[in-house]
């Protein structure tokens, strides 16, 4: 059979613009993104000083309509979906049967039987069939709107400031999670207070033919204040101070949200059934065989995904991400640690086995990164 | 893309500053620009022997680590202190400030065997861009 050609690459609506900005551009799930536009390290600081812009068009967006839409949701995710107020976001997952994490999403209440579901770009299609099905049985709709949606990130400490001068919403009124219809830059959109670097932000879901001018609108008013374009190596750097996951690296079909220490986002307790229950409820009972933890490096080689973590020189664990921080100025690490080997690991210490050599590793409980909340 | 005239250049991106039996090692501004921030670099110690094409380094950054290849047979007689302190460095002067390396030279020959002209090293990332 002849080889099938490589799907070209989508690019998204704000695709000229990094180019105009002389972006290094990669191949992310498809995706053409911006990795960098100067340097990574610069973004990362400018999002933890300052602002960062960051196009997320790639993220996949999801339509759930119909009157039983929340019951949909509730029987296909594992949070408690009916509990979400309109106007509201919630961090949640989508798991197999046997608990396995499909993906991670964030769930937008938007109206009466009105659900954005947002989902990783590496997973939206099977996320999209997956919702789908698990819909058939109610009055619910799944579309596939990725591509009606452009997605904007502005993320820092200035974010309010700056997104103040371009909309007549009360952004002290709009909480963390909580996203609702609004004017920026003249254009409506979804404005909604979430993000994925552990600072104060907002991302906005625009119209992709107003992505453009809302991108040159934030630039304009955020320049003065140190706002920079940041592209997806800060965003990776950001999220992993902030001790997030990133699905196919914490996240994967082979762990529960337990194992991944997000068991919070399981409403086991919830009305009815949901996919994905009983294997949970039986994971909740028991003492988990691994878990996820932070470490630093006490030297400066980094330890990256994938490396044996090693308790008494013997592997006890997996390196899940890993960087260095510019924050902290020194590597970090996430990873799965066989919680047999946790005892061993506090009195003898751990390393990571850094391309065959061992380098001492401090045990840290995460994040790593945690903003001053005022 | 800067690409000095009066170096030496290696398929892996290294470039090389000949004086004499003295050859003084760096990565290339197309190097530096591919890997990103530099966060870390393993230079080999003084007194290693290196030999042409064989890995004697390494550049960490952000995102990815790299071998560093031995340009030419020699060995290393200094390493850059001011890179292990201030690996940026290679990013914002990478055929400066940020040099990695000093090696003395086997080879009597002129230029050792095997590297390129800046023009054959321009062709080459010119093809690597594709």
């Amino acid at each position: 059979m002849p080889e099938s050609q490589p799907a070209a690459l989508k690019r998204t609506p704000l695709a000229a613009v990094h180019e105009s900005l002389g972006a290094v551009m990669t191949d992310f799930a498809g995706w053409q993104m911006p990795l960098r536009y100067r340097s990574e390290t610069a973004e990362h600081n400018a999002v933890r000083t300052a602002a960062g812009l960051f196009d997320l068009s790639h993220m996949g967006e999801l339509r759930v309509t119909g009157t039983e839409a929340t019951a949909a949701l509730d029987y296909a995710l594992v949070s408690d979906i009916a509990a979400v107020r309109q106007g509201r976001a919630k961090y949640t997952m989508i798991v197999a049967a046997d608990g396995g994490v499909i993906d991670d999403l964030i769930v937008y209440h938007l109206a009466d039987n009105d659900y954005l579901v947002v989902a990783n770009a590496s997973n939206a299609a099977t996320v999209a069939q997956e919702l789908t099905e698990r819909a058939m049985g109610y009055q619910a709709t799944v579309t596939d709107r990725t591509e009606d949606y452009a997605l904007l990130a502005i993320q820092g400490p200035k974010s309010a400031a700056i997104a103040a001068k371009l909309t007549s919403t009360d952004l002290s009124a709009l909480k963390y999670y909580a996203g609702y219809p609004a004017t920026v830059a003249g254009q409506d959109v979804l404005l909604a207070r979430t993000g994925y670097t552990g600072e104060d932000g907002f991302e906005i879901y625009a119209d992709p033919a107003a992505a453009a001018g809302i991108w040159t609108a934030l630039t304009e008013a955020g320049s003065a204040e140190g706002l920079i374009p940041a592209g997806l190596a800060a965003r990776d750097s950001l999220r992993l101070e902030a001790g997030m996951p990133l699905y196919g690296n914490e996240l994967s079909l082979e762990v529960t949200p337990y194992d991944a220490g997000l068991g919070r986002v399981v409403k086991l307790d919830k009305a009815g059934d949901f996919v994905g229950k009983a294997a949970l409820a039986q994971r909740a009972q028991e003492p988990p065989v691994r878990t996820l933890v932070g470490l630093t490096g006490q030297s400066r080689r980094v330890p990256r995904h994938g490396y044996p973590v090693l308790v008494a020189g013997v592997q006890a664990g997996t390196v899940t991400s890993g960087g260095h921080s510019p924050t902290l100025g020194k590597p970090i690490a996430i990873a799965y640690l066989d919680t047999s080997a946790a005892g061993q690991a506090a009195i003898d210490g751990l390393a990571v086995d850094i391309r065959g050599s061992a380098e001492p590793a401090t045990l840290v409980s995460l994040p790593f990164y945690r903003r001053d909340r005022h | 893309m800067s690409v000095p005239e009066e170096l030496y250049y290696t398929a892996e991106h290294e470039w090389v500053a000949i004086s004499e039996s003295t050859a003084r090692i760096g990565i290339t501004d197309y190097a530096q620009r591919a890997l990103g921030d530099v966060v870390f670099v393993q230079a080999p110690t003084p007194g290693t022997r290196i030999t042409a094409g064989d890995p004697c380094g390494e550049v960490e950054s952000t995102k990815s680590v790299s071998d560093i290849y031995g340009p030419a047979d020699g060995e290393v007689t200094e390493i850059n202190p001011e890179v292990d302190d201030d690996p940026g460095l290679v990013n914002s002067d990478p055929y400066g400030a940020g040099w990695l390396f000093k090696i003395r030279l086997d080879s009597e020959d002129e230029v050792p065997p095997g590297l390129l002209s800046a023009a054959e090293y321009t062709a080459l990332i010119a093809a690597e861009e594709q």
